[in-house]
């Protein structure tokens, strides 16, 4: 029988894990969002934030202040249930995949055997979020935001998998630790370029950002599924999607980068969490750095390039690998 | 107007209302779109939501007055739509600007020119989802707007022309720097080529978007960039030279497709074209007065009809003046580009996706205050 | 088949061209200006309202109250009175006003002055709470400039 002295040690270590999990992802909401505006500042050539704080430094915190100050409007005829459900269901899954990601040797917070299927099953939550959200705002433009979505996220989900699944078929095993510890010699992004680029790709359109943003596409459905959300409800949408960007890059890191492994700090085991984090805020970068660069695609273009590019790319990366595999 | 729920067999069809805001839609236009999906089946601009009366004005001012009015119908185009409102008084009172007057008339209207194309360049690409270049346009831009401050006075709607020649005349400063801008917008075209006109999501988004033929552009009165696009090579400054354009040698840039990539490479040419007419004005610039020697106070206008055109940015621009003879117009019609350019929406637009109904009403280059004057 | 793959590796080096232009963007200088910390020096010929001018060899301005600025004017925002007085040749300037909110800029009125007693100010900042700060009396600021 399990008393409450004996379990202690887990019931510390799901505390931990829970301010963890809180801390990364308001944090990434923070350091994301200011790093965002301040790069499109300059890549536009202008500054971006610099009214508040040493250059704009604390103005996440004020927009998160001023947000949760402002009265949350609910449309006339929208759905009100649906409508507050939606960014509770789009912040909400955006808690478990932490839990498996390796951030360091030591610093995980469960080593679930199936890692990798939770976190891609959590991940998939968005797009009920998003149907939700645009069926529920009474809005037909967040209708049209919402059907876009829910395509386009169904589909990308396809090569994203099978990229993945190249690396599970060369480390035998869908746990995350495994994957990040299998890379030793050399990063698979070395052995994998095709599925790095793949999954690099996929994780743009998973996460509904420019040039895949069509969702949200500011000039043509003025703000898409969120048109009609203020105030908690949007902020919880952005925490969201930051969020979803941390995880979307993590594993991504933890895939072809080889997770924290680097030059050894002292105290390897805890302090390779610094490597992870560089890495994935490089591929952070690289998403805000796309973002402003090209124009949004069509959306029959956007479903034509996977169906039609991304998925027999991925295949026959999946088939090499298989053969090769099977022959070494 | 109302909008009438659908019935017979369009009901699987829903109307949604590109409203009078939309971050699309350049100005105030109502666009109503029967969608079916996400296909655009009917479409029904809805006119005069910014009409001001400039026309009803014009019949109660003195003809001379209307100068400031005619900045504000176009306000991209500016000194384009003065040219033609003094040229249409010079015709109908004799009055003649000196020479000096009119190679200044060239110089600012090419400078007007290629800042619309500018901002018509950002613009058009952050409808279509790119949030840069329209801040490199922009700051390409400011350079244009500096230059024409210093002599003009104002940034964007200028009264800089009057009736026989122009108010201020230019001085060193003006030619250094205009010809400093020549060299430095040059210099921004490679970059332009590299981030926008050679990007493989651009070109998808334009090419094959809208089929316009030279008979749908005769039966609609399209003119300007769009007719260019098509093959037909119809400028006014080459078919019906006014001011000094007969002495300028440059070319007319045209395209074969008639899509919406045809009219934004020959927009985007048109901008070199303008840099030459510049250069080639600046090197050949006479001296002498900048007004005409006697121009009456009380301008009065002999009684008939008066019609003038010019080429501005989006089209062919015309007045048509009929007076009384008193200094007051008895009526003033001006026919702007833009109204018939948007008149082709219905029927290119039909059965396209929304996003190309966005990348095709942008390509149109609509400016809505000259549709509703 | 063949345009399959050349498309890919055309649209991917568009695509590498377009990135390597904004990654030089990211590190020139910003060319925005910091207002209102930092402003922008404006051109002397600039447009503004226009403003009597004070000469300094009278001391004062030069209008002779002849009215042609009010008659020119497109929008009807100038109001010149006089009155005669003994003792001065022609008539004394006593009211002059300027309604900014309907002027059009158009610089008729400055032209129109035999005198050249007109010409543009350079305020540019303009905001105010109420229509009637914007209905300028010309004559009082003439007299109140040193």
């Amino acid at each position: 029988m399990e008393t409450l002295y004996s379990i202690f040690p887990e019931l510390i270590r799901i505390i931990v894990c829970a301010i963890g999990g809180a801390v990364i992802v308001f944090g990434n909401a923070l350091v994301m969002g200011y790093a965002e505006r301040k790069l499109a500042g300059h890549i536009m050539l202008r500054p971006g934030p610099m009214e508040v704080g040493f250059h704009g430094i604390i103005q996440l915190v004020v927009d998160g202040l001023k947000l949760m100050g402002k009265q949350l409007v609910v449309p006339a005829q929208a759905d009100k249930p649906l409508f507050m459900l939606a960014p509770i269901l789009a912040f909400a899954p955006v808690f478990v995949p932490l839990l498996v990601i390796p951030f360091s040797d030591k610093l995980q917070g469960f080593d679930l055997d199936i890692g990798l299927l939770v976190i891609l099953a959590f991940a998939s939550i968005n797009v009920l979020a998003i149907l939700i959200g645009g069926w529920g705002s009474n809005n037909k433009y967040s209708l049209f935001g919402a059907f876009r979505s829910v395509a386009q996220n169904v589909a990308y989900e396809i090569p994203m998998l099978i990229s993945l699944l190249a690396i599970v078929f060369m480390t035998n095993t869908f746990s995350l630790r495994e994957v990040a510890a299998a890379q030793s010699p050399v990063w698979f992004v070395v052995v994998q370029p095709l599925a790095f680029l793949i999954y690099i790709v996929a994780m743009v359109a998973e996460t509904n950002r420019a040039p895949f943003d069509l969702p949200e596409a500011e000039s043509e459905l003025t703000a898409g599924f969120h048109t009609e959300y203020s105030g908690m409800s949007f902020s919880l949408f952005v925490l969201g999607e930051y969020a979803n960007m941390f995880i979307v890059c993590s594993v991504a890191t933890v895939f072809f980068l080889g997770g924290s492994s680097g030059i050894d700090l002292p105290y390897a085991e805890y302090t390779g969490v610094v490597w992870f984090l560089a890495k994935v805020y490089a591929l952070m970068f690289f998403l805000i750095w796309i973002r402003w660069t090209y124009p949004r695609t069509r959306f029959d273009q956007l479903m034509n390039f996977c169906w039609k590019y991304l998925i027999p790319f991925s295949l026959v990366n999946l088939l090499i690998t298989v053969v090769v595999v099977k022959l070494i | 107007m109302n909008v009438e729920p659908l019935e017979d067999d369009r009901h699987h069809r829903f109307v949604l209302n590109m409203g009078p805001q939309h971050p699309s839609t350049h100005g105030v236009l109502r666009v109503l779109l029967e969608l079916e999906g996400e296909y655009a089946m009917n479409l029904h601009p809805v006119l005069g939501y910014g009409h001001r009366c400039h026309e009803k004005i014009a019949e109660h001012k003195p003809a001379k007055s209307f100068m400031p009015n005619t900045a504000r119908m176009d306000y991209l185009g500016a000194l384009i739509y003065n040219h033609g409102y003094a040229q249409i008084l010079e015709k109908a009172t004799g009055v003649e600007a000196p020479q000096r007057a009119e190679y200044i008339r060239v110089i600012t209207s090419e400078l007007n020119r290629i800042q619309s194309h500018l901002l018509w360049y950002g613009a058009y690409l952050l409808d279509l989802g790119a949030f840069t270049p329209i801040m490199y346009a922009f700051d390409d831009r400011e350079h244009i707007l500096d230059i024409l401050e210093d002599i003009t006075g104002s940034r964007l709607t200028y009264c800089y022309y009057r009736v026989g020649g122009v108010s201020k005349d230019i001085d060193d400063k003006f030619i250094s720097s205009t010809r400093a801008f020549i060299d430095r917008l040059r210099g921004r075209f490679p970059m332009y080529e590299q981030l926008v006109n050679g990007n493989i999501i651009l070109q998808n988004r334009l090419n094959g978007v809208g089929d316009l033929t030279p008979q749908t552009c005769a039966r609609y009165g399209i003119t300007g960039p769009m007719l260019r696009g098509t093959g037909v090579a119809y400028d006014l400054r080459r078919a019906e030279p006014y001011s000094v354009y007969s002495e300028f040698d440059f070319e007319i840039p045209t395209e074969t497709k008639g899509d919406c990539m045809a009219s934004f490479l020959v927009r985007y040419r048109e901008m070199e074209q303008s840099l030459r007419i510049i250069e080639q004005a600046l090197d050949k610039l006479p001296e002498g007065p900048v007004m005409a020697a006697k121009v009456p106070k009380k301008l009065k206008i002999p009684a008939g009809d008066y019609n003038s055109s010019v080429e501005a940015p989006r089209g062919e621009l015309s007045y048509y003046l009929v007076s009384d003879g008193t200094d007051t117009p008895y009526r003033l019609k001006v026919r702007t580009p833009s109204y018939s350019n948007l008149s082709v929406v219905p029927e290119m637009c039909q059965g396209m996706l929304l996003s190309d109904v966005v990348s095709a009403m942008g390509s149109l280059d609509l400016v809505i205050p000259e549709i509703d004057r | 088949m063949k345009s399959y793959f050349s498309v890919i590796f055309t649209g991917a080096w568009s695509l590498i061209t377009g990135l390597k232009v904004t990654i030089k963007a990211l590190f020139t200088p910003i060319v925005t200006v910091q207002y209102p910390r930092e402003k922008l020096v404006i051109t002397p010929n600039y447009r503004g309202h226009i403003d009597l001018i004070k000469f300094e060899d009278t001391g004062s301005h030069k209008c002779i109250t002849c009215g042609s600025c009010q008659r020119e004017c497109p929008s009807d925002c100038i109001v010149v009175e006089g009155e005669k007085r003994e003792g001065v040749k022609g008539k004394v300037l006593t009211v002059f006003t300027l309604d900014f909110t309907k002027c059009s800029l158009c610089g008729a009125c400055v032209e129109a002055c035999p005198t050249n007693a007109l010409d543009y100010s350079d305020e540019y900042e303009l905001a105010g709470a109420t229509r009637e700060e914007f209905h300028y009396d010309i004559l009082k600021r003439v007299e109140e400039r040193e």
